[in-house]
């Protein structure tokens, strides 16, 4: 018997046991959606909506235009409060109060949960005043530590590199992609503790897509992210919770993995692979 | 010896997830290789204890294909992989499914080595079977090593040998013929012997398929069903 050959390494620990996945059941919860009912004027867009955000993960809403996923995010900071028709029902807690409990101071609620747009919306001013704006409302007026947090969120925002030496140039001349990112480190600037992003990188080229995408990623070990798109490849690559809506309805929600592997509901199926159900 | 850029995509976990299942392929390869040496040398020092422990062994094998499979799947569905990435996956889920089938064999041969433990033991101590068994583990050992690196011409090279181990398993064959006709009592055993013979040969032909899906993966030729001077002119037409 010889052994002159020897065999690779074998190292079993790394490797997944099959099934292994993330379990709704064990996150903690940062936002609860419960029996949510939300109406414009006599129609209804949200029904009867149940569900819960797990904290410093990626959650993602797909489905049809008109289905409700951008409605909903857009109640988790009481945007809806600005349409005069609108009129909800149930609760909507975040770390277990109710956000449209009376007296609840809706700018405090909108500093803890930040929101990002599907066009980027820089303010027409400098980069820097851009970051800085959010920080000067909390009354930050300190030099240094603006700059400092200025640096700060920019770095979160993997923009920092790109903008150092130019920061008190007007926020217009970055690329699209440039200033999505500068939109989301004016969010962080402020550290909120969840960050909605509606729609996020449509309106950009697939390469700036994929350095938001990334960017979500790392973002998520500090933040609760929820994340509204059209895009089912992009919630697939970029969340670890889905959520499927039509209709006004909650269809399937559940751990990215397995929706888009093996969906529970047909109509589930049915829309990520492209069918007509 | 990265050629195709494996780690270089924006996304950082992607490079992550990629980096991962190829060492996860290389971990299944290992333990593959750790039963055919088992197996041989339960066969060769008529060791019932090892060749137990070999056939107990084979459901890691397995499980390491279904979590490799599972892994696939996911990075199929949430990544929509393309070209390197998705040739890369493809022969993955290929690879795993010839690195399955060795472990099988490898079982075989265990199984093989507790029965003739318990014959009589021949007086060369099967020693062509030891040839012929570490020839198949130097070559399955030199086609992990180049999907390992991605090394097309290496896999060429190595899935050259297999002509050599078909040649040498020809010869196990007729001596065993002979041995048989000399002495009928021994067929039983002789058998045995043969289909241990014929395990090992068939793990060589798996081994060769994996090189040939290292040449799909570097070249995105498909190789398979091609004599050797194609698949020599193929990667040099890649170059």
């Amino acid at each position: 018997m010889n052994s002159d050959v020897r065999t690779h390494g074998i190292d079993l620990g790394s490797v997944r046991a099959p099934g292994e996945r993330l379990r709704l059941e064990q996150e903690e919860t940062c936002l609860e959606v419960r029996d949510f009912n939300l109406y414009y004027g006599a129609t209804q867009a949200l029904k009867d909506i149940s569900l819960r955000i797990p904290r410093r993960r990626v959650t993602a809403f797909i489905g049809p235009s008109g289905c409700g996923k951008s409605t909903l995010l857009r109640c988790f900071n009481r945007m809806n409060d600005l349409i005069d028709s609108v009129r909800i029902e149930g609760e909507l807690l975040l770390h277990g109060e109710n956000v449209y409990e009376k007296g609840v101071d809706v700018s405090a609620l909108r500093q803890r949960v930040g929101m990002v747009f599907q066009k980027p919306n820089p303010f027409p001013k400098s980069i820097y005043e851009n970051v800085a704006y959010g920080l000067r409302l909390q009354g930050i007026n300190k030099r240094r530590e603006l700059d400092e947090r200025v640096e700060w969120a920019l770095r979160g925002a993997a923009l920092w590199d790109e903008v150092s030496d130019r920061l008190h140039d007007s926020a217009f001349g970055l690329s699209g992609g440039q200033q999505q990112r500068l939109v989301i480190a004016r969010a962080i600037a402020v550290e909120p503790e969840v960050l909605l992003l509606d729609e996020p990188a449509s309106a950009l080229d697939p390469i700036s897509t994929l350095k938001i995408e990334e960017l979500i990623y790392n973002l998520k070990s500090e933040y609760t992210i929820v994340i509204v798109t059209h895009n089912m490849q992009q919630a697939a690559r970029v969340s670890d919770y889905t959520a499927f809506m039509y209709m006004g309805e909650l269809v399937e929600y559940g751990d990215t993995d397995t929706l888009f592997t093996r969906p529970q509901m047909k109509r589930t199926e049915d829309y990520i692979t492209g069918r007509y159900g | 010896m990265d050629k195709l850029n494996l780690d270089t995509h924006i996304s950082q976990q992607f490079n992550e997830e990629l980096e991962e299942i190829r060492n996860h392929v290389m971990t299944m390869g290992g333990l593959v290789e750790q039963q055919v040496a088992d197996a041989l040398d339960a066969l060769v020092n008529g060791d019932s204890a090892l060749g137990q422990r070999v056939v107990r062994d084979d459901d890691k094998v397995n499980r390491l294909e279904v979590a490799i499979d599972e892994e696939c799947n996911r990075i199929l569905a949430r990544r929509q992989p393309a070209a390197s990435d998705l040739r890369l996956v493809i022969a993955i889920i290929k690879t795993i499914t010839d690195l399955e089938r060795i472990g099988d064999e490898a079982e075989k041969i265990a199984r093989l080595a507790m029965r003739l433990a318990e014959m009589e033991r021949p007086a060369n101590s099967y020693v062509e079977l030891d040839n012929l068994g570490n020839r198949v583990r130097g070559m399955l050992h030199a086609a992990l090593d180049a999907f390992a690196r991605l090394d097309a011409e290496a896999a060429v090279a190595v899935a050259g040998e297999d002509e050599r181990i078909d040649r040498e398993y020809e010869s196990i064959v007729r001596q065993g013929i002979t041995f048989m006709m000399e002495d009928p009592r021994s067929i039983r055993r002789i058998l045995d012997m043969m289909w241990a013979a014929r395990a090992l040969e068939r793990i060589g032909d798996h081994a060769k398929n994996v090189c040939e899906y290292v040449v799909y993966l570097v070249h995105g030729t498909d190789v398979r069903h091609v004599s050797m001077e194609e698949m020599q002119r193929e990667i040099r037409r890649g170059d």
